[in-house]
């Protein structure tokens, strides 16, 4: 006898919680990492380069949409680095927890939203 | 013993652990040079000078290659969680390899200023 139960592999009927949604936006920010990889590489290649270089590679970053571009990766190392801590965390059973693990998903939230807030204005 | 059934793959203990240990490396890493940034003089010698230090080339070098683990790691999971086709997930696989073979000869110019 099998029982029909709902299955629910609609996306769109799916509602995730807060620990699931820090999870799906670490591989998000994952992918986003590693296409920029090549990118990232260059910015420190341009930091370091001669002075007369130095000066067209800051004409670069100061564009609007580069600045755009890198608070977007900003929050995305800051996002990938805490949920990150918070998973080697949780593999070492540590924040187990229902309760523990929803408050330490919002605040890896909130923690790299708001760097990425702070940093980036600072930076802008 | 566990009874560990043959399937022709590895079982995974290695890459889980290398994509932990990496993952440490880079948290060091970042938070030793964030406490650099704060604690030198601003601005481009202090960064120019920092970055021409041996020590500090080789360790950069040494978290970009766990960087580079750690990212092979993660985009092969994600290859094997959602490409089912074999053909399509190995390119996929190779296309991940040159990709992060690439970026560390470049990194190996960024670097060390070849």
């Amino acid at each position: 006898m099998q029982k029909q139960r709902p299955k629910h592999l609609d996306l769109s009927k799916i509602r995730l919680p807060v620990p699931g949604i820090v999870s799906i936006l670490h591989r998000i920010s994952g992918v986003a990492l590693f296409f920029s990889l090549p990118l990232l590489i260059y910015l420190l290649s341009g930091s370091l380069s001669s002075a007369d270089a130095f000066d067209s590679y800051r004409a670069v970053v100061a564009h609007p949409l580069v600045k755009l571009i890198l608070i977007g990766l900003l929050w995305g190392f800051l996002h990938h680095a805490a949920a990150g801590i918070r998973f080697l965390l949780l593999d070492i059973h540590k924040g187990l927890e229902l309760q523990t693990a929803r408050a330490t998903a919002k605040m890896v939230l909130a923690v790299s939203l708001s760097l990425t807030a702070i940093i980036g204005g600072i930076l802008w | 013993m566990v009874n560990r059934q043959v399937v022709g793959a590895h079982y995974g203990l290695k890459d889980w652990i290398v994509q932990r240990a990496t993952a440490v490396i880079m948290l060091v890493y970042t938070a030793a040079l964030i406490l650099f940034l704060l604690a030198m003089p601003s601005g481009y010698e202090g960064w120019k000078l920092l970055f021409g230090q041996t020590w500090v080339k080789v360790l950069t070098q040494t978290t970009l290659i766990a960087l580079f683990l750690h990212a092979w790691v993660g985009i092969r999971d994600l290859w094997m969680d959602y490409i089912k086709p074999v053909g399509v997930r190995l390119t996929m696989h190779t296309l991940t390899a040159v990709w992060l073979v690439s970026c560390f000869i470049y990194s190996l110019k960024v670097v060390w200023g070849l």
